[in-house]
């Protein structure tokens, strides 16, 4: 009976130095697709443990509570950019989406709009630009970069179409979605943003590893001629993933509406990048075909503790984007050196 | 001497069986300025391994092609299990039961085992994947394959061999009457070739009609029962393995032809060296491993040292290690006595060493650029950024090399991916040329290239000879290597076997070429 | 030459400008007018110059990097930390008015500059990150980088021989038209007088060739990166000169996409390869006169933006082959081999282009061992 090949590595040839015996064995852990995660894990916990050390909050856990309260808009942001990422495109037209979103949603409330309708209305518009962007990129061969640029560009524009000022909401629904405390325990309480965003989060996991199509978004990341060859409907995932992007930067626009309560078109401005920042620190590769959805808001947490730290350091905010960028350079630098993408 | 082809096949007992699965009739196919195939026949019986055999060209690629939809026919006929077929594409082909399994294996590394054997028809509860399912339904497959490997393991952090075993699975598991096997083996080591070859064994029993192809004759030998061989996009003979020597088989797929080329030969002839004693290169043990063994050569001036061999065999391994291509990892080599480290091409330019790669496609053609700046792009990269060749150089140099070529159209400003395969590869070797290197590679500079072509860069390479410049040439065309090379340096199963004068050719080539027991 | 003229690639964004142009020219009389005072130039087409002149050269240096595959997303954060810089070393000096502290602080900014091109330059070429993500660090990182010289203030200088650059005039024209101008001129000479441009497009279009051929793929990679961030650098200290302040928070800001869209309109391809700094500059040209035309036609200058977009997208689908094949697939195209029941070519194997004679290359075996 033939012994059968199981998980049989490659050889090492003979005379690597240790050094690269070292790295190999690294490498081949390393492809393990939960490495990403799982360090941006380890990250966040030494982080936020050490910014909870070093200042004596009144209450930790509603410090970490902040996090997703402050950054539930952008929990979804990054949902959406994950399924781009992951197929190997970029979508840089969220920031304007949510921005036109608030915008949108604003001036239809004070029009006289009933909440509901304006609601529903704004979730229209990014869905429909994401269809837009995503059938030039597919079927007309435009780099999703541009594409998306002259998208980001149209939303923005609409927004100062509508309003160039800021515009209060005053409805109550929305009042109420953005401020209401909803008590876990104790004193410890999030807010409606919190739990749609965390809804969200759960929706998009099951789409990715428990649907064919959210497979199929791996696939098309993966190698998509493959995909293609497979059978795989590619084209229509590559044109969807925008459209689901669009869902959520609408979303997104809504949750920071409520939140802020006014709807101003210079809201947003560079949110795409924290979102394409956060996917990348949550172990998404740019490249396409690996990363998880978990990993992204991960990423969001993180930059949510480094915000938290600039804050309660007393720092000029803008060492949130200079520490931001060197915790980018890190991944970057380590993923470059551990995970080959298999091709 | 050819051995008897099998026009009548002897079928088993079996009735099911004495019809074959596939059979393509009169198989012509034309592309504008070459003919691909021509009335070539084929046909695949069920249970059984069909290896296809025949050299760069001869019609292989093509011909699956066809048969998996990816290219429509010019005339004749293809039969699947007794029902026409008219495939408008590939989906067609899969429909109709023929799957394929390429040498790069066409799977997601990114998903785990189990979603590349079922993807597309997985399991599904609630319209959601059923894993437990899918994952016992690909245990199943597997283990009908007899193979352990876990699906719940990302595909790609197994070796390209387990991925194409893989592969194979996900063949099986659309249930395919035929299974076609492209080069399945080229990545693959001993112990790889030899679970696959068990794998193949398997479903050959069930019944699946398996077309195997590959250039490692031992391979072929070993696993197939019936060899169809195709040449110049013809159809040579269908053979029995059994009753086909190897020597024979090598003939038939290389051939023998002693074309009327005398100005060639008498070129060759005329060549005799301005060989100086001493070599211009000495390679002592020299190689990477596991691509190529160590090997030890002389490279003189004036002499023509053919590379012979099969795909496979490890010559343009060492062609792109004398190049500086790629590294090597043992031994020595020494340029006029001096010893010397090729770590970049660059440094083996810096030698006048000059190299044209069997890939011109990505290796050599800069397709957007104009035929004269391909032309010039090696002389300007070695003359640095800084020192411009003025616009009255270039022209002249252009004019000249297109003329001595015979490069068409005479255009130097058309894009050079707008030309075709031999006038493009003739630009190549003019850009080497216009150094005017002491050493110069050819790997297969006349494959996939029409005849007048062909006669006109093996002319070219004798004169370089005479000029006094050191060739190294690479061809599987024997005809073409022996009429042009005054020694040949014989690779087989990546390590040189032997080194032959003009004298022993004759007799010794294809034999050393084939290998062991005929 | 008008027909050879209308061959030429270049042809949309010509059209594109020229159609601009005359829209404005017939809606604004006087447009097109230049007139002279105190010996300087003044009219609309001079202030579209100068107003774009950051863009451009931001643009120019972009179209480099993209030549060799590439792109840069930090160059909106190198224009801020070089203006920053810049007014710092002049706000702390002892002689802000000084020529020789403009000099300095000149000098300072665009050495920084220079080092921040190398910073990229390493990432991208010496240890092979992607580019689009190696930028995007600096471009995270660096506004905060700008912002920490200013310590998060607008820094304002007064200083005459500094207001040259973005606000000064040399022999009637402004002296930021004439900068950018001759960068294109240098560029332009650099890259097309030598045969570093050739050199360049071969490294975009085919690496590997390019590398067998014996072309110093890595130093050239680097290089681009180097000048783009000095191209950035100068138009920082324009940005600057002009309002004779460093604002870190919107110097720049959204110039690295301008600049990406100049070089798209202009015709070179994000993908790399052949490159043209004449399109660029006509790129750069046709987002301002964009502008420009928004304000004159009494556009709301809100809808700047959704022109802009409209604009961007409709010659990016000019550009693309298979939107235009929309309109000529009444033409049968050869070297498609589909001979069956569909006319619909292989999707399957590689989509090359339809080349003239497609000889079945090898079989589809690399033996290249892995």
């Amino acid at each position: 009976m033939t012994p059968t090949i199981e998980h049989a590595p490659p050889p090492v040839a003979p005379g690597t130095s240790t050094g690269a015996r070292i790295l190999d064995v690294l490498r081949r852990h390393a492809r393990g697709r939960f490495v990403g995660p799982v360090a941006t894990l380890v990250l966040f916990v030494v982080m936020f443990a050490g910014v909870l050390g070093r200042y004596e909050f009144a209450s930790p856990s509603q410090v970490f509570l902040n996090l997703f309260v402050d950054n539930a808009y952008l929990i979804v942001l990054a949902v959406g950019m994950t399924f781009v990422i992951l197929t190997g495109g970029i979508d840089l037209s969220v920031g304007s989406v949510v921005a036109l979103s608030t915008v949108l949603l604003a001036k239809t409330l004070q029009l006289g709009w009933p909440a509901p309708l304006a609601l529903a209305t704004v979730m229209i518009v990014g869905p429909l630009l994401g269809l837009l962007m995503g059938t030039i990129i597919e079927y007309f061969d435009v780099q999703p970069f541009v594409a998306t640029l002259a998208g980001m560009f149209l939303a923005r524009g609409m927004c100062y179409v509508i309003s160039v000022d800021s515009l209060p909401i005053n409805d109550p629904l929305l009042r109420t979605l953005g401020l209401q405390y909803i008590y876990l325990y104790d004193d410890k309480f999030i807010r409606w943003p919190v739990i749609i965003a965390l809804i969200v989060v759960v929706v998009a996991m099951y789409v990715l590893h428990l649907t064919r199509f959210g497979k199929t978004v791996y696939a098309v990341g993966g190698n998509r001629h493959s995909a293609q060859l497979m059978g795989l409907k590619a084209g229509g995932a590559r044109v969807s993933v925008y459209v689901i992007s669009g869902f959520c930067a609408s979303l997104a626009g809504i949750l920071l509406a409520t939140q802020k309560l006014s709807g101003y078109s210079l809201n947003g401005i560079g949110l795409e990048l924290d979102a394409i920042a956060a996917a990348v620190i949550g172990g998404v590769i740019l490249a396409g075909g690996v990363g998880f959805v978990a990993g992204a808001v991960l990423g969001v947490l993180v930059l949510g503790t480094i915000e938290t730290f600039v804050t309660a350091e007393n720092l000029d905010s803008y060492w949130t984007r200079i520490m931001t960028g060197g915790l980018l350079l890190v991944f970057v630098l380590v993923q470059r050196v551990l995970v080959r993408k298999p091709k | 001497m050819d051995a008897e082809p099998s026009n009548d096949p002897e079928p088993s007992n079996d009735p099911e069986n004495s019809r074959p699965v596939v059979e393509m009739r009169d198989i012509s196919i034309g592309f504008p300025g070459v003919k691909a195939l021509d009335g070539v026949d084929f046909r695949l019986l069920a249970g059984e391994v069909h290896s296809l055999m025949g050299e760069n060209g001869a019609g292989k690629s093509t011909l699956i092609k066809a048969l998996t939809g990816v290219y429509g026919i010019d005339s004749g006929s293809i039969v699947v299990d007794g029902s026409p077929q008219a495939f408008a594409g590939p989906r067609q082909s899969q429909d109709a039961g023929i799957s394929t399994v390429y040498q790069e294996v066409n799977l997601c590394p990114n998903l785990t085992v189990g979603e590349n054997i079922l993807l597309g028809r997985e399991p599904r509860r609630w319209g959601r994947i059923d894993y437990r399912r899918l994952n016992r339904k690909a245990r199943e497959l597997l283990s009908e394959l007899e193979l352990t490997i876990d699906p719940r393991s990302q595909l790609g952090s197994h070796p390209i061999a387990i991925q194409q075993l893989v592969a194979i699975a996900r063949a099986t598991a659309v249930s395919a009457r035929v299974l076609i096997l492209d080069e399945p083996t080229s990545s693959l080591d001993a112990d790889e070739v030899a679970e696959l070859f068990r794998v193949i064994r398997r479903l050959r029993d069930a019944g699946t009609a398996i077309l195997f192809v590959s250039h490692f004759l031992d391979q072929v030998y070993a696993i197939s029962d019936r060899i169809t061989v195709l040449r110049n996009g013809q159809l040579v003979g269908e053979y029995l393995t059994a009753a086909l020597p190897r020597v024979e088989l090598v003939s038939a797929m290389l051939g023998r032809q002693l074309d009327a080329l005398d100005e060639v030969a008498d070129s060759a002839a005329m060549a005799t060296a301005v060989q100086s004693d001493h070599p211009l290169v000495r390679i002592d043990e020299f190689g990477r491993t596991p691509a190529v063994q160590p090997v030890t050569l002389d490279i003189r001036r004036g002499d023509i040292l053919g590379l012979a061999g099969l795909l496979g065999s490890g010559r343009t391994e060492l062609a792109r290690l004398l190049f500086g291509a790629d590294r090597a990892t043992s031994g020595r080599l020494e340029v006029n006595g001096k010893t010397t480290t090729l770590r970049t091409p660059r440094t083996a330019i810096a030698h006048r060493f000059a190299f044209t790669s069997e890939d011109r496609k990505d290796e050599g053609v800069v397709g957007d650029l104009s035929v004269r700046d391909n032309l010039v792009l090696a002389l300007q990269a070695r003359r640095g950024f800084a020192r411009p060749l003025s616009a009255k150089t270039k022209d002249a140099l252009v004019t000249k090399y297109m003329e001595a070529l015979d490069i068409r159209p005479r255009r130097p400003e058309t894009l050079l991916k707008n030309l075709s395969g031999g006038n493009q590869q003739k630009v190549l070797l003019a850009r080497w040329m216009i150094t005017e290197p002491e050493l110069f590679i050819l790997d297969e500079p006349t494959r996939g290239i029409d005849v007048g072509a062909k006669t006109q860069i093996q002319k070219l390479v004798t004169e370089l000879a005479r000029d006094g410049v050191a060739v190294v040439f690479i061809s599987a065309e024997l005809d073409e290597v022996t009429r042009i090379c005054n020694r040949i340096a014989v690779m087989r199963d990546r390590r040189n076997v032997a080194l032959l004068d003009s004298a022993d050719y004759e007799n010794n080539l294809t034999t050393l070429i084939a290998g062991s027991s005929s | 030459m008008i027909k050879r003229l209308a061959a030429t690639p270049l042809i949309w964004p010509v059209i594109a400008l020229l159609a601009l142009l005359a829209l404005n020219a017939y809606l604004t009389p006087g447009f097109t007018s230049i007139r002279v005072q105190d010996g300087h130039l003044y009219g609309s087409l001079i202030d579209i110059l100068r107003n774009g002149a950051p863009t451009l050269l931001v643009a120019l240096g972009m179209t480099l990097v993209i030549a060799s595959r590439g792109i840069d997303l930090s160059v909106g954060a190198v224009v801020a930390i070089s203006g920053a810089l810049a007014c710092a070393h002049i706000g702390s000096s002892e002689d802000p008015a000084g020529v020789g502290t403009v000099l300095t602080a000149m000098a300072i900014a665009l050495a920084v500059s220079a080092v921040l091109g190398l910073w990229n330059g390493t990432l991208v070429s010496i240890l092979g990150i992607q580019p689009i993500i190696a930028t995007l660090v600096l471009m995270t990182a660096g506004r905060g980088i700008a912002l920490f010289i200013t310590e998060g203030q607008i820094i304002t200088v007064s200083s005459p021989p500094f207001k040259v650059l973005g606000a000064g005039y040399f022999l009637g024209l402004p002296v930021a038209i004439l900068v950018s101008l001759a960068v294109f001129v240098v560029v332009g000479l650099l890259t097309r007088r030598t045969a570093l441009g050739m050199l360049l497009e071969a490294v975009g279009i085919n690496p590997e060739a390019s590398r067998l051929a014996g072309v110093r793929s890595r130093t050239i990679v680097f290089a681009v990166y180097v000048f783009c961030g000095l191209c950035a650098g100068i138009a920082g200290l324009m940005i600057a000169s002009n309002i004779s302040a460093a604002d870190a928070n919107n110097a720049g800001l959204w110039i690295e996409m301008d600049a990406i869209l100049a070089v798209v309109i202009g015709g070179t391809s994000l993908l790399g390869g052949r490159y043209s700094l004449t399109g660029t500059v006509l790129g750069a040209l046709i987002i301002q006169a964009l502008t420009t035309t928004v304000y004159t036609v009494g556009i709301r200058p809100e809808i700047t933006l959704v022109f802009k977009s409209l604009v961007v997208v409709l010659v990016v689908l000019m550009q693309s082959a298979k939107f235009r094949a929309l309109f000529t697939s009444w033409r049968r195209r050869p070297g498609r081999r589909q001979v069956g029941p569909t006319a619909r070519p292989t999707p399957v194997t590689s989509a090359g282009p339809a080349v003239a004679d497609v000889t079945p290359d090898h079989d589809d075996t690399k033996v290249r061992q892995p």
